[in-house]
């Protein structure tokens, strides 16, 4: 039933987008479209709502018609005309969420890349004369990008990785001003550029566990994931991909799509039907909105329970992550996150007294994942808090 | 050592196995032991073994260390001593003390008193422990008067001999090391062969190439030709040393080694063939036993060493009879005997700081228990010992002061066994005296050792602390039901933090008998206003379902994760675990270790067995009355036991929330740190 949602609409754009010069593997950011708003991207966005599901919606296209409404609604009540950068525009105070926005609106470009360019962005233009005001006024743009979206795990963690990339090196200790400037541009920029390659090289990485006659699982749609799959189809290997349907979003169905198209035999499971098809699934591969300091992954609803279901069955269960989404949160079980909230279609009216449960997203501990697949390497999940311990300390 | 044993030693002999376990320098020929010059080549691979092995704390199990030290310190080939001991504080001196062995005290934890005593241990966490007036009593003193130290220098000043006699002391030095290896490999024998090396520092090589040197050998040469070479070598050496002066330590440890092992063990054959081989020769008599860090774990099963090592203690503690057959290895004494004899001694134990004996008694006692608590103690009251110390004449601060700290520990190992976590200060205190400049005056040394020791406490402990208590709170939210066992300091810090902070929650003490320190944590709780539940471990799965969270304090956890606390800790965790309640263990990084237990019987502490037999304020309750004459009654009264990292969610430290599995990350990036500040 995936038709009568609105990917087409976005899918159009998509192809519109993809015929335009790929401008996400420069630094430039790319002109604040009229079309951004038309797509549905809150500029604004609801307290109650996760900006990052949104932002999440509207990459990946599958949008009910009446969310399209909604989000449609509040981008009108709130929306201010797109500001470009203060390059361009020298008389409007540089603002970084505006910079990350326009970053934002591409869609394959993760969030936390455009926030580590918006930042790259800050440097730029900033008109600091010391190493300190330029650190402060870096550090007030990142938490105020932080606090544009709390939900979201990648933003906080590619925030926090980019201060610990750029501000810790002996750049700081130059004595010119102007050179320890363009260093760390420098650096923000190679920062930017690794992250940015991220999915490919976890996509070389993770084709070693693709065998031939494999059935894999997938849940959601993630775009790691999908590059993963592009890949080793493109590796001309033989492989069946179940796509769960990714309910409430139906990110599954988008997916399938994608798959379809490069002619990789798909089979789409509705959420529930996980348990019954598992048997015939040789891996799980998901993707994940966060790695935490366990080992465990914050990834869509249904991903905790996909992988008790295939520990339980005993299949692996892979998890794609680029290691920006490392974050400094240890969840000690589900309810241990600030919830991130999105609206969910029932298709039908649900009556004022029926409570919904709207979390977006859920928490897998780390004994039910076998391995990560990261731009650092295959890691199994206790090597993560490694990784963080030599990140952040 | 019971002579059927040894037979299948000799058995051995003519076909030499070799098999180096553990730590052996790379490529030493065997021959070295009776010929070495000293090869610089294997001293340096050996000085690094001496760095690691620096790094093993007194609780720990390190058999590399003694070679690596005897190995520092004979291979270096220089004679003058200034210089030598320049050379010495780069890399040996921190382990120098322990090259001494170990007074293997016949430890007693007491804890005669400790209820009625609670309040005043608890009081003292923070409390300064001032020597008071008897500060200044030993300070003259201590130079010329006290007889373990006294050793201690004569000792090191004879071990630098030799290292002047050139030649044989490094000869002697790498042998060590095989035999260490060595003993790693036959059990029994070989503890006591180590026990020997530890003794007779490096020269108790010289005793062991009789028995076990052949075993080492390289088929080349026979049996007869091998000894006829040591003969030879001995001689040649004894010699020099006679030229030489009395005191060439090498030659009258040798021959005073085995005159002191044979004669308080005679049982132990082959070093009553070592003695009969070498009589004579002038017996320096305890020289270098008693010094240093207690020795890591002493195998209480064994008679010998047992009585060795109870000859040598302070402390008289007489042994409980009827101990549990699984852990006859520890210590277990009878109790209540002990402290009134040590604070009749409190006057004429001149080595001992007072501030030190008081702490040791307050160990004893029970008067201060939990490792911070203890550490903290234990750490003021070398620092009224360091304020107090003054150099004697022609030592070298460096390496008096090491032994002198070593003797302390030794006093305070036999009061009650040194826990990891204060096995890890001593290892920095040690560490740091190593690295002290030369160019610091006396004054400024111990100056700068005082700010050292006042560093670790604020930093490794009370900043820690704090720091844990920033991110523990974050865990816990409103409506919680907090679970925790005992009294740990840094789980009520949390609790009262978390309260101070509004937030809504309940908690839960679970307490166990017999030391019921959770009252005391109850109590304070209680003043503070919290809302509690108070229980005993045995209603913990009862109570479990309605917890949200576990918070647990340790006494130490290590590198695999495995939480080492006080007894009953795992047994809450696992009910925790099993009822699905996140289990978060607070504890400081310095308690870290890399040592990797498995379960709680191979290292722990006994307590006394009489308080388990009886109840308090229940007088009709005896029926386990005379128990210690019933022949098939033992009691078991563990202090400790270990908890498996996969009961535990989360550990809180200083350096954030970390899973277990990234404990030893932590020791591996900051270990190193934490010595080195």
């Amino acid at each position: 039933m995936w038709w009568r949602s609105a990917s087409f609409i976005l899918d159009r754009q998509q192809n519109d987008a993809a015929l335009r010069p790929d401008t996400s593997s420069t630094i430039t950011p790319p002109p604040p479209t009229e079309s951004s708003s038309a797509m549905g991207l809150p500029t604004d966005h609801n307290p109650n709502i996760s900006a990052y599901y949104q932002t999440r919606a509207a990459h990946h296209a599958v949008v009910t018609s009446d969310w399209l409404a909604q989000a449609q609604a509040a981008a009108v009540v709130a929306h201010d005309p797109p500001q470009s950068t203060s390059t361009a525009d020298p008389d409007k105070p540089f603002s970084v969420i505006d910079v990350f926005n326009n970053w934002r609106r591409q869609p394959d470009l993760a969030e936390a890349v455009a926030a580590i360019r918006a930042l790259a962005a800050v440097i730029r233009s900033s008109q600091a004369s010391t190493m300190m005001q330029l650190e402060i006024e870096l550090k007030k743009a990142s938490d105020s990008l932080k606090a544009w979206d709390t939900t979201s795990i990648s933003l906080t963690a590619g925030c926090d990785l980019f201060m610990r990339y750029v501000t810790r090196t002996s750049a700081l200790e130059y004595e010119d001003f102007n050179s320890a400037k363009s260093r760390l541009i420098e650096r923000a920029e190679k920062f930017g550029e690794i992250s940015y390659k991220s999915r490919k090289i976890i996509a070389m990485l993770s084709q070693e566990f693709i065998f031939d006659g494999c059935t894999i699982l997938v849940h959601g749609f993630s775009r790691v994931v999908f590059e993963v799959l592009k890949l080793a189809a493109q590796n001309k290997k033989l492989f069946r991909v179940f796509c769960t349907e990714g309910r409430p979003d139906r990110t599954g169905l988008r997916l399938s799509n994608e798959l379809a198209k490069l002619d990789v035999p798909v089979k789409l499971v509705i959420d529930s039907a996980v348990a019954y098809t598992m048997d015939e699934v040789d891996m799980v591969f998901v993707g994940a909105d966060g790695v935490v300091e366990s080992g465990g992954i914050i990834n869509m609803m249904g991903t905790y329970q996909i992988a008790l279901v295939a520990n339980s069955m005993n299949k692996p269960v892979y998890v794609a992550a680029e290691s920006y989404k490392f974050a400094r949160l240890y969840p000690l079980d589900q309810k241990d996150l600030a919830p991130a909230l999105r609206p969910i279609d029932f298709g039908v009216p649900i009556p004022s007294k029926v409570e919904v449960e709207r979390s977006a997203r859920d928490y897998t501990p780390p004994q039910y994942l076998t391995l990560l697949f990261t731009d650092l390497g295959v890691l199994t999940p206790s090597v993560v808090s490694d990784e963080l311990i030599q990140l952040y300390l | 050592m019971d002579p059927s044993r040894r037979a299948p030693r000799s058995a051995i002999d003519p076909v030499p196995k070799f098999r180096q376990v553990g730590f052996f320098t790379p490529g030493a020929p065997p021959e070295r032991s009776q010929s070495g010059p000293p090869d610089p080549t294997h001293s340096t691979p050996v000085s690094d073994v001496s760095q690691s092995a620096n790094s093993l704390s007194p609780v720990m199990i390190p058999p590399p260390r003694h070679l690596s030290d005897n190995l520092v310190i004979h291979a270096r080939p220089t004679l003058a001593s200034p210089l030598r001991a320049d050379s010495l504080a780069g890399g040996g001196v921190s382990s120098f003390g322990d090259f001494f062995p170990a007074p293997m005290s016949p430890a007693t934890p007491a804890s005669s008193s400790y209820s009625s005593r609670m309040a005043a241990g608890e009081g003292s966490f923070f409390e300064r422990h001032g020597g008071g007036g008897d500060k200044g009593n030993n300070a003259g003193k201590v130079a010329s008067s006290f007889p373990r130290g006294g050793f201690d220098l004569t000792a090191m000043k004879k071990v630098s001999g030799i290292g002047g006699g050139g030649g044989g002391g490094s000869g002697v030095g790498v042998p060590a090391s095989e035999l260490t290896t060595v003993s790693v490999v036959n059990d029994s024998l070989a503890i006591h062969e180590k026990e020997k090396a530890n003794r007779g520092g490096g020269s108790a090589v010289e005793v062991k190439d009789q028995s076990t040197g052949s075993k080492q050998q390289k088929p080349k040469t026979t049996k007869a030709e091998r000894r006829a070479l040591q003969e030879s070598q001995r001689a040649a050496k004894a010699a020099a040393k006679a030229e030489g002066n009395k005191a060439s330590g090498a030659a009258t440890s040798v021959n005073a080694k085995p005159a002191k092992a044979a004669k308080p063990t005679p049982k132990v054959d082959n070093a009553a063939v070592a003695a009969s081989e070498k009589k004579g020769g002038d017996c320096p008599p305890e020289k270098d036993r008693k010094k240093d860090v207690p020795q890591p774990r002493m195998q209480y099963d064994d008679k010998s060493r047992v009585e060795k090592a109870k000859r040598r203690a302070v402390v008289k503690q007489t042994e409980a009879r009827n101990r549990v057959e699984l852990f006859r290895h520890l210590p277990q004494y009878e109790h209540g005997s002990q402290l009134p004899d040590l604070e009749s001694k409190f006057f004429h134990l001149d080595p001992v700081h007072p501030a030190v004996y008081k702490v040791g008694l307050q160990y004893l006692s029970g008067d201060i228990c939990g490792a911070n608590a203890r550490c903290i103690a234990m750490f003021q009251a070398f620092q009224e010992a360091i304020k107090d110390y003054r150099v004697p004449p022609e030592k070298t601060l460096v390496r008096d002061l090491t032994a002198k700290i070593g003797s302390y520990v030794s006093f305070l190992n036999e009061c009650r066994p040194i826990s990891i976590s204060m096995g890890n200060a001593i290892r920095f205190l040690k560490s740091r005296i190593a690295k002290l400049p030369l160019t610091l005056s006396e004054s400024e040394a111990k100056v700068s050792l005082q700010s050292d020791i006042e560093r670790f406490i604020s930093e490794k402990i009370v900043l820690a602390n704090k720091v844990i208590v920033k991110h523990a709170v974050t865990k816990i939210r409103d409506g919680d039901v907090l679970l925790t066992y005992g009294s740990s300091s840094a789980v009520e810090m949390i609790l009262l933090h978390a309260h101070e902070l509004g937030k809504q929650f309940r908690v839960v003490v679970v307490d166990s008998r017999p030391k019921l320190r959770g009252q005391l944590l109850l109590r304070r709780l209680l003043e503070k206003g919290l809302s509690c539940e108070y229980t005993h471990i045995n209603a913990v799965s009862y109570i479990m379902h309605e917890v949200t969270r576990v918070f647990l304090g340790a006494s130490s956890v290590l590198s695999n994760g495995t939480v080492f606390s006080r007894v009953g800790t795992a047994c809450v965790a696992m009910v925790a675990h099993a009822f699905r309640v996140p289990v978060i263990v607070c504890c400081e990084a310095y308690k870290f270790h890399e040592r990797v237990q498995l379960d709680s019987i191979c290292s722990n502490e006994l307590g006394d067995p009489d308080i388990i037999s009886n109840v308090r304020g229940r007088e009709d309750v005896k029926y386990l009355d005379g128990w210690a004459n019933v022949e098939n009654l033992q009691l078991l009264n563990l202090i400790y036991d270990a908890t498996p990292s996969d009961y535990v969610s989360m550990i809180v430290t200083d350096y954030g929330m970390v899973p277990p599995t990234s404990v030893p990350v932590i020791v591996r990036e900051y270990g190193r740190e934490q010595v080195w500040i």
